[in-house]
């Protein structure tokens, strides 16, 4: 009997001391120098884990900012300058300034306004949704809006209307990016911060088909390109496209906005639910933004 | 050599770790939510099973059983796996960084977990020699990794179905495991242990 409880204690004892031993030395001989920096450049970042800095993670992209001379500073979209200018204090290097952009769904289709081919049932992801013949409505660009991209918003950012497309919410959207690459239409879109219009439409439908599956699509009539001073705006495959920095630096007046005959350049204002605003809240968002024109950046 | 490989293709089908036997249910449900991670986890599970197998062989072969202290398996195994698993975690790291980024986070999950501890035990109590117990231990990693793999694949599709909004999440996923366990079951007698 007591035999046996020192034997008990003696191979427990030096079981434990030697891999204690074992580890303790394989803690010195295998010990890996962590940059302390790594740790400190990370607290800074805003930790959504989007990935819009093109690493997996803040972590990683800390670890590449911190070892890697090559990597900018300014990678990180949601913190925008002062994480993009702590970075650069923090590893020397020269921050160029990170453009804010924000997400904007370019979209107008709401129900009434866009037209359907059937009446969708089944799970409520735009995914699945598309690939039932590309989703419920006629036009195949449009957003299909079950909110996938509200779901996959790591900043809380998005809303869904009862109108069925999303809203940004100006305050908290970072301009990451995650809702631009989760959307299966491909709707949304980042746009640098402080431009004055935006075109509300994706079709790249000829005019007379646009307009047949949305009333609110842009028809490529041009006359937007045309009434436009600075030349902004240009067509590419029956739909017009906004220079968003153009229409920063130049344009004071958005002239463009009066001649929509479909009303698909709509005032680059978030918050409201595109499609819907009646022409004195688009005239009065206007003028407010023309005056609040001066880039935040 | 067939007795090997009966050995082998048993602990794979019909004596599974997870689906027969309910062990490592806790990293079964954890990481089965995509399949590369599950994937990563059953070579992890597999390469650490073995390992430790031979080195808890080695522990009860030459220090347990020759002064009679079969009683203190349990304890001596489980010190002996944890302390095996943070070394290997140590050396990994140091020595391939790459290998250490692709399993690193599932060594630690490892390092604690049933499934590992029950192999070394069933090896000492079935009194296996050292290369039939290497063997068990690969065949039931690669039964580990199979039940994961097939599990992940199932959940990745189930991202798309109309889940009843109360069982979403880990309640379908059960229901899931237990169709799994049933489909198994059928394997059941095909090779006695």
């Amino acid at each position: 009997m007591m035999s046996t409880s020192v034997l008990i204690l003696l191979v427990l004892t030096t079981l434990g001391l030697l891999f204690g031993f074992i580890l303790a030395f394989a803690n010195k001989k295998f010990a890996i120098e962590v940059n302390p920096l790594i740790h400190i450049v990370e607290d800074v970042l805003p930790k959504g884990q989007c990935g819009a800095c093109g690493y997996a993670g803040c972590m990683a992209y800390a670890e590449a900012v911190v070892m890697n001379p090559d990597v900018p500073p300014n990678l990180c979209i949601p913190g925008k300058e002062p994480v993009a200018k702590a970075v650069a204090e923090m590893t020397g290097k020269v921050a160029a300034a990170v453009e804010p952009r924000i997400a904007q769904v370019c979209c107008a289709g709401v129900t009434g306004k866009a037209v359907k081919n059937y009446e969708y049932h089944g799970v409520e992801d735009c995914v699945a949704a598309n690939l039932l013949f590309g989703g419920p409505k006629t036009c195949s660009y449009g957003c299909l809006g079950l909110g996938t991209c509200v779901k996959k918003c790591p900043f809380g950012a998005m809303t869904m209307s009862e109108e069925g497309l999303p809203v940004i919410d100006p305050e908290k959207c970072t301009g990451c990016g995650v809702c631009e690459t989760v959307c299966p239409k491909k709707v949304i879109a980042m746009m640098p911060l402080g431009a004055h219009v935006r075109v509300n439409c994706k079709s790249k439908d000829k005019g007379a088909v646009a307009r047949k599956a949305c009333s609110a699509a842009c028809i490529a009539c041009t006359l937007c390109m045309r009434e436009c001073p600075h030349g902004a705006i240009k067509m590419e495959n029956n739909l017009a496209v906004v220079d968003a920095h153009v229409c920063i630096e130049k344009c004071t007046d958005a002239k463009c906005l009066a001649k929509c005959p479909t009303k698909a350049i709509r005032p680059a204002v978030l918050g409201i639910v595109p499609g819907t605003e009646s022409q004195e809240a688009v005239e009065k968002a206007c003028s407010s933004c023309a005056k609040a024109s001066t880039p935040t950046a | 050599m067939a007795e090997y490989f009966t050995l082998f293709m048993g602990a794979v089908i019909v004596n599974n770790f997870v689906l027969t036997r309910f062990l490592g249910l806790c990293i079964f449900f954890g990481v089965s939510k995509n399949l590369n991670a599950s994937v990563g986890m059953g070579m992890a599970v597999t390469s650490v099973m073995t390992i430790s197998s031979g080195l808890a062989w080695i522990v009860y072969n030459y220090i347990l059983h020759p002064f009679g202290l079969t009683f203190l398996t349990t304890v001596v195994f489980v010190v002996l796996i944890a302390s095996f698993v943070q070394l290997l975690e140590m050396i990994i790291r140091k020595h391939a960084p790459t290998l250490y980024n692709l399993w690193g986070i599932y060594l630690v999950l490892i390092a604690t977990n049933c499934i590992v501890l029950a192999v070394p035990l069933l090896n000492a109590e079935s009194n296996f020699t050292f290369t039939k117990s290497i063997v068990h231990a690969i065949g039931s990693g690669a039964g580990f990794a199979l039940a994961i793999i097939l599990m992940a694949s199932l959940r990745e599709k189930l991202q798309y179905a109309d889940v009843p909004k109360s069982l979403q999440g880990l309640g379908i996923a059960f229901i899931l495991a237990g169709m799994l366990a049933l489909a198994f079951f059928g394997f059941s007698g095909m090779i006695p242990l």
